[in-house]
C-alpha cells in the first residue's frame, strides 16, 4: 500500500528523517511511535505532500506520489489540532470539505454517534476543543478511503468520545483499511495496532508486531519495552 | 421685409443719415471697394453684395461707413493691410477679412486704425490674420461682437487679435479671439472697458495689459491661453466677474500681475489653472470675492509686494492656496474661505476659531526642487506640514487668517 | 480554488473585524458627506485615509488571517487539491472581503449624497478603484511574510515595516534625496522611484485627476508629457498591476516550495 524508500528531511541543521524506509501492507493499524521530535509527524506529512524530503521516494499504491495531488482522494488525515474558520459553522464546514473532495459522503451517522447534532448549526469559533476535535473525526471518517492517516486522534476527547472513536477505529479496520496512527497513548496501541514503527533519531529503529517488540526487548508490556529502548538498554 | 430692415438698420447708424448709400458688388456701377470709396463723398455709405473683394491696403481718409448683410468678403491677396483707417468717423461691419498679409518687419493688420477718433467696428470675422485689429494713437472707439480666428502654433509668427497703442476710450466687447499670440493687447491705453470676450487657446497671453491705467476689465473669459493673463506696469485697474480657467503649463498663470498699483479684484473665478494669481511687486490691491477652484496654486507671491488685501474669497480644494517665496509678509488675509481648514466654530459666529495658515512648508520645498511635486498629499509631506503649522521655520509666521470662515461664500 | 475563496470569503465576511472596518468606512463617508457638504472636500480627505488606510488594513488582515488559519491550512493542505489553489483562494478571499467592506462602506453613503450624478463620479470611482488595488498589493505582501515567517511576532513585525516603511519612510527617504541632489536632472529618477512604491503610485493616479493644474506647473519634458497625456495614467496603472500580480507570484512560489 505504502512503500518508503530512503527518505531524508532535514529543517535547516535539525536532521528530522535520516534514511527512513519501511513497507505498509495493505489492511490493518499500523502505530508510528518514537519520542518527541523522531520525526513521526513529519513521516505522516510526506506521505500527505506537506513536507518536501530532500531525498527518498514514496509510493502509493505503486505509484510515485511527490509533487502530485489526486493520490490525496484516496487519503484521509486527521490533524493533530483542530482549528477551523471560526466564523463558519459545523455544518458549512462539512459541506465545504464535500465540496473541495467533490465526492458523495455521508456524515450523518458519524454526526449522531459522536452527538454533534445539536452543534452543527453552531460557529466553529464557539465549539471547545474536544467538540472540534470530535468535528475533525467527523470530516476524517465520512470518507471512504482506503488509507487513514489519524495524528495524535485522542487529543482532548473525553472517554466516552475515546470509546466511540476505537470501535470506529476498528469498524474500518474490519471494512479492510489502512489506518496508519501515531499517539502517545500506549494503551491504545495495545488495544488497536497490529504493526508497530518506531522511530529514533530519523531512522526506524523497529517495525514488527507489539509481540515481537516486547520479545525483543524481553519486557511484558509495551511501556516498559519503550522505556528501556529509549533509555539505551537494548 | 429684408429691405425694410436693412433701412431700418442703416436710419440707426448716425453716418449713414448724412450721406448716400452706394451700392457695391456685380451688376452695380462700381464692382470693386476701391473705385466705390474713391467715388463716394465723405459720411456716404457703400453697401457690399455677396462676394469676394480683391482689397489691398485700402486707405480709408474720410468719413466713411462699409456694410455688407449678405457676408462680403475682402481678400488681401496676402499682400498687406486690408483696410486702413486713417480717419475719424469710419463704421466698418458685417464683413469678413481673409489673407491679410503676414510679415516678419511690418505689422500688417486685417483692419489698420491710426489717429482716428470715433470709429466702430463691429460684427466682422477676420480668418487667419498676422493682427486682426491694430490700433495706434486712437480714440472713441468701439470694436464688438467681432470673430477674430486663427491657428497659429508659434509666437514669432503670429500677431495679436486686438492690439491698441497709445489710445484711450476703447470699448473692446464681446469678441471672441482665438489661436492668435496674444487675444488682445493693450499698451499706454487709457479709460477703455474690455467687456464680455471671449479669449482662448492664444499662444501667449489672453489679455496683456502693459502701462496702462484707469482701464476696466470686466466678465471676460480667458480658457487655455499659453500663459493666462498678463496685467503689467499699470494703475487702477478694476478686474472684475471674469473667468479664468485651464490655463495650464510651466509658465501659466490665471492672471499674472507685475508692479500693479491700486488695483481691484473682484468676483473673478480661478479655475484649473496652474497657478491662479502670481503678484509680483504688486501693491495696494483688494482682492474680494474672487472664487480659486482646483489650481495648483491659487495665489503665489513673489518679491516686493505690499498691502494687499485678500478678504471674502473661496479657496476651494487648490493643490496650494498661497505661496510664498521669502519669509517676509505685508500683506493681509483675512475672512476667507478654505477649503482645507480643518478648525472648528464653538462659539457660533460662523469663524473659525483658530487661525488658518495658507502657505504650508511643502510649498517652500516644491519652490526650491520642484520635481518634489510628486509627493504631494503624501503622508510624510502632510507630516512635516503639520509641524511646520505648530512652528513656523520656514514660512511667514505673521500669515494667518485670523478669521477664517467657516461656510463658502456665495459669491454669484 | 473558487471553493477556498468562497469559503475563505465566507467565512472573513461574517467576522466581526470585517463588520467594524465596514462601519467605519460607512460613518466616514456619512461623517464626511453629511457634516462637510462638499463633495470635492469629502474625496480629498478620503484619499488621505485611503492611501494609509487600505495598505495597513490589507497587512494586518492579511498577516493575521494567515497566522490563525495555519492548522486549518494544513488540514486543506491534505485535501486532494493543488497547493496553489489553496492559497490563491485563500489570499483572493481575504483580499475580495476587504475591498467589498471598502466600496460598500464608502458606496452607501456617496451614492446615497448622489455621487452618480456629480462630476466627481469619476474621481471616486478611482479612488475605491485604487483603494482596491492596495488592498490586494499588501495582502499578497503580507501573505508572503507569513509563509516565510513561522514565527508569529517576527511575521507580524516584520509585516508592519514593511507598510510603515512604504507608507511613511520612503517618501522621507524620497523628499530628502530630491531636496539633496537637486542639481542634477532629477525628473527620470522621481518618476522611476515613485514605480517602486505601489502607495505613491496611487497616490500619482489621484493626484492626475485632483491636482493637474499643479503637476503641469513643472518644467521638465518628461513630466509633461508624463502627466501632460494619457501616459501617466496608462503607466501608473499598469505598473500597479504588477504589483498585484508579483506579489501573487512569489505567494504561489513560496506555497509551493514550503514544508507544512
Amino acid at each position: 500500500m505504502i512503500e518508503i524508500k530512503n527518505l531524508h528531511k532535514r529543517f535547516g541543521k535539525l536532521q528530522v528523517l535520516d534514511g527512513v524506509s519501511f513497507q505498509v501492507e495493505p489492511g490493518g493499524i499500523i502505530a508510528v511511535l518514537g519520542p518527541n521530535g523522531s520525526g513521526k509527524t513529519t513521516i505522516l506529512k510526506t506521505i500527505l505532500g506537506m513536507v518536501h524530503p530532500q531525498m527518498g521516494e514514496i509510493y502509493f499504491q505503486g505509484n510515485a506520489v511527490l509533487d502530485k495531488w489526486e493520490y490525496r482522494n484516496d487519503i484521509g488525515y486527521l490533524p493533530q489540532i483542530a482549528r477551523f474558520p471560526d466564523n463558519l459553522t459545523v455544518q458549512e464546514l462539512i459541506n465545504m470539505i464535500k465540496n473541495i473532495r467533490d465526492v458523495e459522503a455521508d456524515e450523518t451517522e458519524l454526526v449522531n454517534r459522536f452527538d454533534l447534532k445539536l452543534s452543527l448549526n453552531k460557529k466553529l469559533g464557539n465549539l471547545s476543543g474536544g467538540t472540534r476535535q470530535k468535528v475533525n473525526i467527523v470530516l476524517t471518517f465520512m470518507f471512504d478511503c482506503p488509507l487513514l492517516i489519524l495524528d495524535e486522534p485522542t487529543a482532548g476527547l473525553d472517554p466516552v468520545a475515546l470509546i466511540q472513536l476505537k470501535e470506529l477505529i476498528q469498524e474500518e479496520k474490519q471494512k479492510g483499511k489502512t489506518l496508519l496512527i501515531t499517539t502517545h497513548i500506549m494503551s491504545l496501541v495495545e488495544d488497536l495496532s497490529d504493526q508497530i514503527i518506531f522511530l529514533l533519531e530519523g531512522k526506524i529503529y523497529f517495525q514488527g508486531s507489539v509481540e515481537e517488540l516486547q520479545e525483543q526487548t524481553q519486557q511484558t508490556d509495551l511501556e516498559h519495552s519503550i522505556a528501556k529502548i529509549l533509555q539505551g538498554d537494548v | 421685409m429684408r429691405k425694410f430692415f436693412f433701412l431700418g438698420l442703416i436710419l440707426l447708424s448716425r453716418f449713414a443719415l448724412m450721406g448716400n448709400i452706394i451700392e457695391v458688388g456685380p451688376g452695380n456701377e462700381f464692382t470693386s471697394l476701391d473705385q466705390a470709396y474713391h467715388a463716394a463723398q465723405p459720411f456716404d455709405t457703400l453697401l457690399l453684395k455677396a462676394g469676394t473683394y480683391p482689397v489691398i491696403s485700402l486707405e480709408l481718409k474720410k468719413p466713411i461707413t462699409i456694410l455688407s448683410n449678405q457676408g462680403a468678403i475682402l481678400d488681401g491677396e496676402s499682400q498687406s493691410y486690408i483696410l486702413k483707417v486713417l480717419s475719424d468717423d469710419v463704421y466698418i461691419s458685417g464683413l469678413t477679412f481673409i489673407n491679410a498679409g503676414r510679415s516678419y518687419t511690418k505689422d500688417f493688420a486685417a483692419i489698420y486704425v491710426s489717429r482716428a477718433n470715433r470709429f466702430t467696428i463691429v460684427n466682422n470675422r477676420i480668418l487667419d490674420p498676422f493682427f486682426g485689429v491694430l490700433m495706434e494713437k486712437s480714440h472713441k472707439g468701439v470694436i464688438s461682437n467681432n470673430t477674430i480666428t486663427a491657428n497659429r502654433i508659434r509666437e514669432d509668427d503670429s500677431g495679436n487679435g486686438i492690439h491698441a497703442w497709445h489710445s484711450s476710450d476703447l470699448l473692446i466687447q464681446n469678441n471672441e479671439i482665438s489661436g492668435l499670440r496674444d487675444g488682445v493687447y493693450l499698451e499706454f491705453v487709457e479709460n477703455s472697458v474690455v467687456l464680455g470676450n471671449n479669449s482662448h487657446n492664444n499662444i501667449r497671453y489672453g489679455l496683456h495689459f502693459m502701462f496702462s491705467n484707469h482701464d476696466h476689465y470686466l466678465n471676460n473669459t480667458f480658457r487655455e491661453n499659453g500663459a493666462g493673463v498678463a496685467v503689467m506696469f499699470s494703475k487702477f485697474i478694476e478686474m472684475k466677474g471674469n473667468h479664468f480657467v485651464q490655463n495650464w503649463g510651466t509658465a501659466s498663470y490665471g492672471l499674472l500681475l507685475k508692479e500693479i498699483y491700486d488695483a481691484e479684484v473682484e468676483n473673478n473665478i480661478f479655475e484649473e489653472n496652474t497657478v491662479g494669481i502670481f503678484l509680483e511687486g504688486s501693491t495696494r490691491i483688494n482682492y474680494t470675492g474672487n472664487e480659486f477652484v482646483q489650481n495648483g496654486w491659487a495665489i503665489k507671491v513673489s518679491g516686493g509686494c505690499y498691502t494687499n488685501i485678500f478678504s471674502r474669497n473661496n479657496f476651494i480644494s487648490n493643490s496650494f492656496d498661497v505661496s510664498y517665496n521669502s519669509k517676509m509678509n505685508d500683506n493681509l488675509f483675512e475672512g476667507n474661505y478654505w477649503s482645507s481648514y480643518s478648525g472648528y466654530d464653538l462659539d457660533k459666529d460662523k469663524v473659525g476659531d483658530v487661525p488658518y495658515r495658507p502657505v504650508k512648508l511643502f510649498s517652500y520645498v516644491v519652490n526650491k526642487t520642484p520635481e518634489t511635486i510628486i509627493l504631494l498629499r503624501s503622508f510624510f509631506v502632510d507630516l512635516i506640514n503639520f509641524s511646520e503649522r505648530v512652528s513656523p521655520v520656514f514660512t511667514p509666521d505673521n500669515l494667518v487668517d485670523n478669521a477664517p470662515a467657516m461656510k463658502r461664500f456665495s459669491n454669484d | 480554488m473558487f471553493k477556498i475563496l468562497k469559503y475563505t470569503f465566507a467565512d472573513l465576511i461574517r467576522s466581526r473585524w470585517s463588520y467594524v472596518y465596514l462601519g467605519f468606512y460607512l460613518l466616514l463617508g456619512f461623517v464626511l458627506l453629511f457634516l462637510n457638504n462638499d463633495l470635492s472636500k469629502a474625496i480629498i480627505t478620503l484619499m488621505n485615509v485611503i492611501v494609509v488606510l487600505t495598505p495597513m488594513i490589507g497587512t494586518i488582515f492579511g498577516i493575521m488571517y494567515f497566522y490563525s488559519a495555519r492548522e486549518f491550512t494544513e488540514l486543506l493542505l491534505a485535501q486532494p487539491i493543488k497547493r496553489s489553489h489553496i492559497f490563491l483562494g485563500q489570499y483572493l478571499g481575504i483580499a475580495l472581503s476587504l475591498a467589498f467592506s471598502l466600496v460598500i462602506g464608502l458606496g452607501i453613503p456617496f451614492l446615497v449624497y448622489g455621487v452618480a450624478q456629480s462630476a466627481e463620479i469619476w474621481d471616486f470611482g478611482l479612488l475605491l478603484v485604487v483603494g482596491a488595488f492596495l488592498t490586494f498589493i499588501f495582502v499578497a505582501l503580507s501573505v508572503n511574510i507569513s509563509l516565510r515567517n513561522e514565527n508569529k511576532v517576527k511575521g507580524f513585525g516584520y509585516a508592519i515595516l514593511v507598510w510603515l516603511f512604504l507608507a511613511v519612510i520612503y517618501d522621507g527617504l524620497f523628499l530628502v534625496s530630491l531636496v539633496m541632489f537637486d542639481d542634477y536632472p532629477l525628473d527620470k529618477f522621481t518618476l522611476v522611484a515613485s514605480m517602486f512604491n505601489p502607495i505613491d503610485l496611487s497616490r500619482i493616479l489621484i493626484l492626475l485627476k485632483l491636482d493637474i493644474s499643479a503637476l503641469l506647473g513643472y518644467t521638465g519634458a518628461l513630466f509633461q508629457s508624463f502627466f501632460g497625456s494619457g501616459l501617466g495614467m496608462i503607466v501608473s496603472l499598469s505598473t500597479l498591476l504588477l504589483w498585484s500580480l508579483i506579489p501573487v507570484g512569489l505567494l504561489i512560489r513560496t506555497a509551493r516550495k514550503r514544508d507544512f
